[in-house]
């Protein structure tokens, strides 16, 4: 239709209604999925439509949100068209209705031939001389296991690597890391496995956990309980948008003062307030001060790379004040003499390192840690992302924060935390890894090592550190393979494997992708093999409070493509058949237990088998009680689902978990948090070269409208025509002086690599320092990321130094493109 | 809303709109009374109604009226330069539905940035790139106001709209 997007087609009464998790952030929002038959439509009176909304008259703000983004017409593998209607659910209390501008798409990106999803991977597909050729399973398996047959018969399984997911939503899920995890490191008992963010196989909170906190340790309702939320290197607003929005705002705003005031019986309740530690003004931070007022928002703009003495500061001034629960610290801790004297910094050597004034160093200590009128300490929620995360030294800083928590007992109180605001949901359930250390992938890439690597639901050509060297080495050995392959005429499966081995020997890698979309991987790529993603499958996820909910299918996945725990499994049962083949039964062993026929099956092999009788060593974020969890006891649970772990399941529901270490007894052998030693290490070496030598701090990170590497928005027109190249913001003045305007694009180089940019210069970039998008498809920002790592592999993303220059003019972006300030104002 | 000039452009829309609502505008329902049965039609029956005369209309002050019905809050800008979808002598007059695409709450138009901003959820739509979203929690672009202009009376009129106005099924009720 000419003018289709001033109208929508309303699902009729019985309409089939499912549950769906939002899959793209952590914050895992509730939707409701609508189907119905192309051809049949709802009424605008209520009783005439599934939604029961009277669209008869125009609707008043804050009803609902629907939009052309919300609908959309999926074709079934038998034929058959139906419409869908994807909006957020009002009943699901991680959302209460809200979507954000990501969720809100969710119906826009499922498949359809001729939608944004038109290029997902429909089958598999071989690299064939000089093309890509659609092939069927057992030929593509018959190459891709021929191959690694080969290599772990003659070289061990140190020749198969991968990069693999670990989390759940999109591309994740806990039957997904099972079946993924169960392939890697059970049947083929490879260590040479990164994730998908970073270079070897590790976690993300090394020390918190190793201090007996895991990292997601409260409820969202715990951010409207809290006196004072301080929330450091986390962008809430963009990338945790219905968190921050359903249960920061309304605390912020003094709309849970109630609440809190019920809870809390006998406590001063005063206006809450925030804390901001980023050395960026983010769009939270002006929304903040928009909500609660100026006076109420306390941004702590340190200097990059300075978080560990900003917490140690802190720590050393509330333990001379006194601002600490001494008899917590003494019968729930150890450590804390050692931490005192390892991490003191005064107030003046703080706001030396970290550029912040004394004033508000004392200012932040009195708002969050000084006790309330009433006598008792305020209850402070500290929520981190990848500011630290991702910052200099992820293990010293989540130590140094955390040791100003346990000192202050901002852990297992009501409106307390200290949690990782997160990416993705999480969903991980795998057997052990079974390397002894940490390997830092890439470098093995870089060096040659490996004979295949598989890219499993990610993209490190767009999200890893030091991109660009490790695009380069991958596409040159990449190359001789497909060299190899193309010169072969007539060849079987088993004999272009031969082919690819023989390649292999002489320093070629054998590549394959399988993803959703060919993905920038594409390039270097022999093999590609397409997956499902939530809708069109089944999937368990738990959010950024461990509630864990049933994502259910109500849609085919294109082709043939496949949930990923099902590909694992065609894989090891392709595996198995070959080694049964072959005359080794130990090997055929190896590959069994696999006969799954749904991703159900999956679930129930890991998920509900960890700590059961009988069932090997499984690591799972569902626990022993996870067996109590399953999908029908989930279909009943609706959106809302059950916080992790389940506690019962009792009266036809599952009971959960609202907040850990409520009875102070943490993750260690005694119970006791230990407070680790965490002194001010100044910046790592390389990147205080990189910061001598050049003039721009790069610092990147996620923005609001662009979920992930883009692999969905890059074609869809709302977002590729705002943002047609990856944004960089810097300082309009410093653009002056480089004869850049906004709409230029800019080329960002560094001893590390090379990449290109649309400026947009913004007033409230400091002077020397800019803020690019990460993992975009179009200006990889990981390409000028150095190669440094803290001591468990975690790359210091945010932290390198660059030059840029201008290219051009793009006359389209300045026409098109608003270069407006993001920050509300 | 916090400075001066967004409140006093949020209250002269306000007040401008009751004042086009008291007016009679010309609803949609009264089109509807064609025959529905007319099948070459693909386009919704957009009513032409005057916003303004383009020699008159104030350079970046929101113009508030409604279209294509009563209840639907729009204004309409004359941003002083050329822009992107602009009508009138200068090809700088647009108009855009003021209620926010994500859940409807009413949008100002901050005169300073020449953005329109929703309160609620802090989306931001500029006006002089086509209403395209800045930052925010929409889905969709602030919908345009399609303007016609005539060059002999220099008459601006509203004729259709591109982008669902939020809270319907379809822009004409």
């Amino acid at each position: 239709m000419a003018n289709a997007k001033d109208q929508l087609t309303l699902p009729p009464s019985n309409a089939r209604k499912t549950n769906l998790t939002c899959h793209f952030c952590i914050v895992g929002c509730g939707y409701h999925v609508y189907q119905w038959p192309e051809g049949t439509e709802g009424g605008r009176a209520p009783g005439q439509n599934a939604l029961g909304v009277d669209f008869r008259k125009q609707l008043p703000a804050l009803t609902m949100t629907l939009t052309p983004a919300m609908t959309n017409t999926v074709t079934a593998r038998d034929g058959s068209r139906h419409n869908i209607m994807i909006v957020p659910d009002k009943g699901c209390v991680v959302n209460s209705g809200l979507s954000s501008t990501r969720g809100g798409k969710l119906a826009s990106y499922m498949y359809t031939p001729d939608g944004i999803g038109r290029d997902r991977l429909h089958s598999p597909m071989i690299y064939a001389a000089d093309q890509w050729m659609e092939t069927d399973w057992n030929n593509a398996l018959a190459l891709y296991a021929g191959v690694m047959q080969r290599i772990l018969d003659r070289d061990g399984p140190d020749g198969v690597m991968f990069s693999c997911f670990d989390h759940g939503g999109a591309g994740g899920g806990f039957e997904n890391t099972w079946g993924t995890g169960k392939l890697m490191f059970s049947a083929i008992r490879t260590q040479m496995v990164r994730i998908h963010n970073r270079p070897a196989y590790n976690s993300e909170c090394h020390a918190t956990r190793e201090m007996g906190i895991g990292e997601l340790n409260n409820a969202y309702e715990d951010a409207e309980l809290a006196d004072v939320i301080m929330a450091i290197g986390t962008n809430a607003y963009e990338t945790q948008t219905n968190y921050f929005l359903n249960h920061w705002l309304p605390n912020l705003q003094g709309g849970t003062a109630g609440k809190r005031k019920a809870r809390f019986p006998g406590e001063t309740i005063e206006q809450p307030r925030i804390i901001i530690v980023d050395p960026r003004r983010t769009p939270t931070v002006a929304v903040a001060e928009q909500v609660a007022g100026k006076g109420n928002v306390l941004h702590l703009d340190l200097q990059p790379g300075t978080d560990i003495a900003l917490f140690d500061g802190l720590f050393t001034y509330v333990v001379e004040k006194g601002w600490i629960d001494r008899p917590f610290i003494e019968t729930r801790t150890r450590g804390f003499d050692a931490a005192v004297k390892a991490n003191r910094l005064s107030l003046e050597e703080t706001s030396r390192i970290t550029g912040i004034p004394q004033d508000n160093l004392v200012k932040a200590a009195e708002w969050a840690y000084k006790p309330k009128a009433s006598g008792q300490p305020p209850r402070t929620m500290h929520a981190y992302e990848k500011g630290i995360i991702w910052g200099n030294d992820n293990y010293l800083i989540q130590s140094s924060l955390v040791d100003l928590v346990l000192a202050t007992h901002n852990v297992g109180r009501r409106g307390t935390g200290v949690v990782r605001m997160g990416g993705h949901q999480e969903g991980y359930t795998r057997p052990p890894y079974p390397g002894k250390g940490k390997i830092y992938i890439d470098q093995e890439l870089i060096n040659g090592k490996g004979r295949m690597m598989t890219w499993w639901g990610c993209n490190n050509f767009q999200t890893s550190n030091n991109a660009q060297t490790l695009r380069e080495a991958v596409l040159r050995r990449s190359q001789m393979v497909k060299e190899a392959m193309a010169k072969t005429r007539g060849a079987t499966p088993d004999q272009m494997a031969d082919v690819i081995y023989e390649a292999t020997r002489k320093g070629g890698l054998f590549v394959a992708s399988i993803n959703l979309y060919p993905t920038k991987l594409s390039e270097a790529a022999h093999v590609m093999l397409p997956a499902a993603h939530p809708g069109e499958m089944n999937l368990t996820s738990m959010n950024g409070e461990r509630r864990l909910r049933l994502s259910e299918r109500f849609m085919d996945p294109p082709g043939s493509a496949l949930p990923d725990c099902l590909i694992a499994a065609r894989i090891a049962n392709t595996l198995k058949a070959m080694y049964e083949k072959a005359g080794n039964p130990a090997m055929a062993g190896r590959f069994e237990g696999f006969a799954w026929t749904t991703e159900e099956d999956a679930f129930n092999d890991g998920f509900r088998q960890a700590g059961q009788a009988g069932a090997g060593p499984i690591d799972s974020q569902g626990g022993p009680t996870g067996n109590l969890a399953t999908y029908e006891r989930l279909r009943v649970m609706g959106n809302n689902g059950v916080q992790l772990p389940i506690k019962e399941y009792a009266n036809g529901k599952l009971v959960g978990t609202e907040m850990l270490y409520t009875d102070s007894k943490f993750d260690t052998t005694d119970g006791k948090a230990e407070f680790k030693p965490a002194p001010w290490p100044g910046l790592p070496k390389t990147v205080a070269a990189l910061k001598a030598k050049y003039r721009f701090w790069i610092n990147n990170g996620r923005s609001n409208e662009i979920w992930q590497t883009a692999y969905h928005d890059q074609y869809n027109e709302f977002v590729k025509g705002r943002y047609p190249m990856a944004y960089i913001e810097l300082n309009p003045a410093d653009a002056g002086s480089l004869g850049i305007a906004a709409g230029d694009v800019v080329e960002v180089f560094n001893d590390f690599g090379s990449t290109y940019a649309m400026a947009y210069p913004v007033p409230s970039a400091k002077p020397g320092q800019t803020f690019m998008v990460f993992g975009y498809v179009n200006g990889i920002q990981g390409d000028v990321t150095t190669d440094w790592t803290d001591r468990n592999i975690i790359p210091y993303y945010k932290g390198t130094w660059a030059d840029i220059r201008r290219v051009g003019s793009m006359d389209d972006y300045k026409r098109k493109v608003s270069f407006k300030d993001r920050r509300f104002a | 809303m916090s400075e001066g000039i967004s409140r006093r452009t949020f209250l002269r829309i306000s007040g401008a709109g009751a004042v086009a609502g008291a007016s009679g505008v010309h609803l949609a329902n009264a089109d509807a009374a064609t025959p529905a049965a007319d099948t070459s039609r693909t386009l919704l029956p957009y009513p032409s109604r005057p916003v303004g005369m383009a020699a008159r209309m104030p350079v970046n002050e929101a113009i508030a009226f409604s279209y294509p019905d009563a209840s639907s809050p729009c204004a309409a800008i004359r941003m002083g330069a050329a822009v992107p979808g602009g009508v009138g002598p200068d090809r700088d007059i647009v108009a855009f539905s003021t209620l926010c695409t994500h859940m409807g709450c009413p949008v100002a138009y901050d005169a300073g940035t020449r953005t329109f901003k929703c309160g609620c959820h802090f989306s931001m739509f500029d006006a002089e790139k086509a209403g395209q979203m800045i930052c925010g929690q929409a889905t969709e672009n602030l919908p345009r106001v399609q303007l016609s202009y005539d060059e002999k009376t220099g008459t601006v009129s509203a004729i259709g709209v591109d982008g669902l106005i939020y809270g319907r099924q379809a822009n004409i009720l």
